[in-house]
């Protein structure tokens, strides 16, 4: 487990990082969420080692990372970047190799990736003759190809038609059913909650929510019910233990005290006419994320 | 594969990475077509240059094989003179001057009981001047001191070896330059950041830079031996061996201090089009030697202060090898001089780089990024 404890971080007066704390756990994909500028690519970049925080540490498994720890983990920055003149395959190789690996090692591995990542018949072609989603696809294999024990994405989904998302997608679960820390970042909340067992949501350098999907809505929405009928609906105002929070003719979105209240709304409103639908609301993220960082 | 159970993982071997890095920057340069094909036509044309440049004269207007008229009297002077001159047997004097004016013959030995060499030339236009000195005896010249390098000489080689430092330097420091620019600009640079160090990188680049920048030199000096070996002349090596030896191995010295620099100087721009400012320190330091060599050549004094400045050392230190001044040790203590600012300015540059190769943007200033903490 990599577990972030207490990282403070400034650009000249400017703090970026106000104490985060949270962990990355193993075998799970945790989605690391938060608007521009909240902090995600520097968390990352000291994840990395690449930045150096002004105080907090990193540990893993208990204890300080290591130089040699931090070599295993398999990193997409945000500014993508490989070398536009070389092939494909041949860059692949070479960080699988400053990662350590051996050549041949290497080589398999990374034709087995671009396999995986359908851009095998790419392999040797070089970087600037592909088109910008297969740059990404190429990107994603450069993170995955010394056999990460731990992966930091950032942004990985940005820039991908749905198809390549899919595919990224199955090879990052893939990694991450391996017992392999994954840990990423991302915009588009509706990818990250189809994809995440956990969230950490960041606002201004802080964490302000953090946990599986559940968890969050359980701790940040209120269980909300929703009524839709035929005839108006202003008379659930009046309705016992309930507070209605938006109302439009016929449809209705209200607190209930209970189960109990719902249901005694629900059984009056068919006494009234035609109930067309009836049921707790369901929350996205984007509902949680708005609220949190509000 | 699972994570448990693999072995732990460990960083690269710093000395590892520097040979991958350093290999890429080698295999890059030499699949790259403008390397080779700027390589294969300056080596074309310096050959060229090698095997038509002496006979270029002989070409032009010579006066090999050309066409002399002689009486029976004079043929036997003029055929000792070798295969130069085709000798053409006329009855008379008269008859060999009407030879030359009818163009027949390029010129006419005629015997001239009044000259001191029983002899005279005749020609048309202009003295045969080659033929003249052919004819001519030359006093017997004795040098009290042979040894001594003639100026022009002393000029010419301290020129020369001014002219390769610079232009070495300039053009794989500006290469060197490039492709940590490039890094920087595809953002390549911290993926890479985060699998082997810093200052793994910088050494990598600067030996895999150097090494191309000795093998090119080392083709230049081999195809100038071929030439000659092929021309059958000898190279005019006289006292030259020794200050040549001193130049390679102070030349890969100062090289590598200078590319150090220029890959700092790199470091500190996010666009090629920002290089030109922050290497023109370098370049000072790089023409400095240049123009000290040529105008202090004949200073026995200024060349000693000099070749204890690391960057005219390469070139100072040879010359005086070659003139015979200052003692062994010396040269030696140059070239420890030169071996501790190198390594002073690998650590300065690793520095630099370190600190400004993660920031892009407006080009950062030396001063800069020597104040700034490392990120």
């Amino acid at each position: 487990m990599i577990s972030v404890r207490d990282l403070t971080k400034s650009y000249g007066d400017h703090q970026v990082l106000h104490g985060l704390t949270f962990d990355i756990k193993p075998g799970v994909m945790t989605g690391f969420v938060g608007g521009n500028g909240a902090g995600k690519t520097t968390t990352m970049r000291i994840l990395l080692g690449v930045l150096s925080p002004d105080s907090g540490e990193v540990l893993v498994d208990g204890s300080p990372i290591t130089a040699d720890h931090r070599a295993g983990i398999g990193y997409m920055p945000e500014e993508r970047g490989l070398y536009p003149k070389m092939t494909v395959i041949d860059q692949l190789v070479y960080l699988a190799r400053l990662h350590g690996s051996s050549a041949e090692a290497a080589r398999a591995r990374a034709t087995d990736l671009l396999e995986r990542l359908d851009l095998g018949p790419r392999a040797t072609d070089k970087l600037e003759e592909l088109s910008l989603g297969n740059q990404q696809r190429a990107q994603v294999a450069a993170a995955l190809v010394h056999e990460p024990i731990a992966l930091v994405l950032d942004e990985p989904f940005s820039g991908l038609d749905p198809h390549a998302v899919d595919t990224t997608l199955q090879v990052l679960r893939e990694t991450a059913d391996n017992g392999v820390p994954v840990l990423f970042s991302s915009h588009q909340l509706d990818v990250v909650e189809r994809l995440c067992d956990e969230l950490v949501i960041l606002a201004d350098g802080r964490v302000v929510a953090n946990g599986t999907r559940q968890e969050l809505l359980e701790r940040h929405a209120e269980t909300e019910w929703e009524l839709a009928a035929d005839t108006d609906a202003g008379w659930v105002r009046c309705a016992p233990g309930v507070r209605v929070t938006s109302l439009d003719g016929g449809w209705v979105r209200f607190h209930a005290e209970s189960g109990d209240a719902a249901n005694a709304v629900l059984r009056e409103a068919s006494s009234r006419g035609t109930v067309r639908a009836f049921g707790l609301v369901h929350h996205s993220l984007h509902d949680i994320f708005t609220e949190v960082t509000r | 594969m699972n994570a448990q159970a693999r072995p732990a993982p460990a960083r690269t071997p710093f000395w590892i990475a520097v040979g991958l890095v350093a290999g890429r920057e080698m295999k890059v340069k030499m699949s790259s077509k403008a390397f080779v094909v700027t390589t294969a036509i300056m080596l074309g044309l310096l050959l060229a240059a090698v095997l038509v440049g002496p006979r270029l004269a002989d070409w032009l207007g010579g006066t090999a094989g050309a066409d002399v008229a002689v009486t029976a009297e004079t043929a036997q002077a003029v055929g000792a003179l070798g295969d130069s001159y085709d000798l053409r047997t006329v009855g008379s004097t008269d008859a060999a001057r009407e030879a030359v004016r009818a163009g027949e013959v390029e010129a006419a030995v005629v015997p001239d009981e009044a000259g001191p060499a029983g002899l005279a030339v005749v020609g048309l236009d202009s003295a045969p001047t080659d033929l003249v000195q052919a004819l001519s005896t030359t006093p017997a010249v004795e040098l009290l001191d042979p040894n001594a390098a003639a100026p022009g000489l002393q000029y010419l080689i301290a020129f020369g070896f001014g002219i390769v430092f610079f232009t070495i330097a300039i053009t794989y420091g500006q290469q060197i330059a490039v492709s940590v620019i490039e890094e920087k600009q595809s953002r390549v640079v911290e993926i890479l950041l985060a699998a082997i160090p810093a200052k793994a990188m910088m050494a990598g680049k600067v030996i895999g830079n150097s090494a191309m920048a000795l093998f090119q030199v080392a083709l230049v000096a081999g195809v100038l031996l071929l030439g000659m070996q092929i021309n059958e002349t000898v190279l005019p090596l006289d006292g030259l061996g020794a200050p040549i030896l001193w130049f390679v191995l102070l030349f890969a010295i100062g090289f590598v201090m200078i590319a150090s620099l220029y890959a700092a100087a790199a470091s500190l721009v996010s666009r090629q089009e920002d290089i030109g400012s922050t290497s023109l320190p370098v370049m000072m330091l790089i023409m400095l030697p240049y123009f000290a060599v040529i105008f202090f050549n004949d200073d026995p004094q200024a060349l000693r202060i000099m070749s204890f400045i690391p960057f005219c050392a390469p070139v100072a230190v040879p010359l005086r090898v070659f003139l015979g001044q200052g003692e062994t040790w010396e040269h030696v203590a140059a070239l420890g001089v030169l071996v501790l600012s190198t390594g002073l300015a690998i650590w300065f540059a690793a520095t630099i780089y370190e600190r400004s190769i993660l920031r892009t943007g407006k080009a950062m200033t030396w001063s800069q990024a020597l104040r700034s903490r490392a990120v």
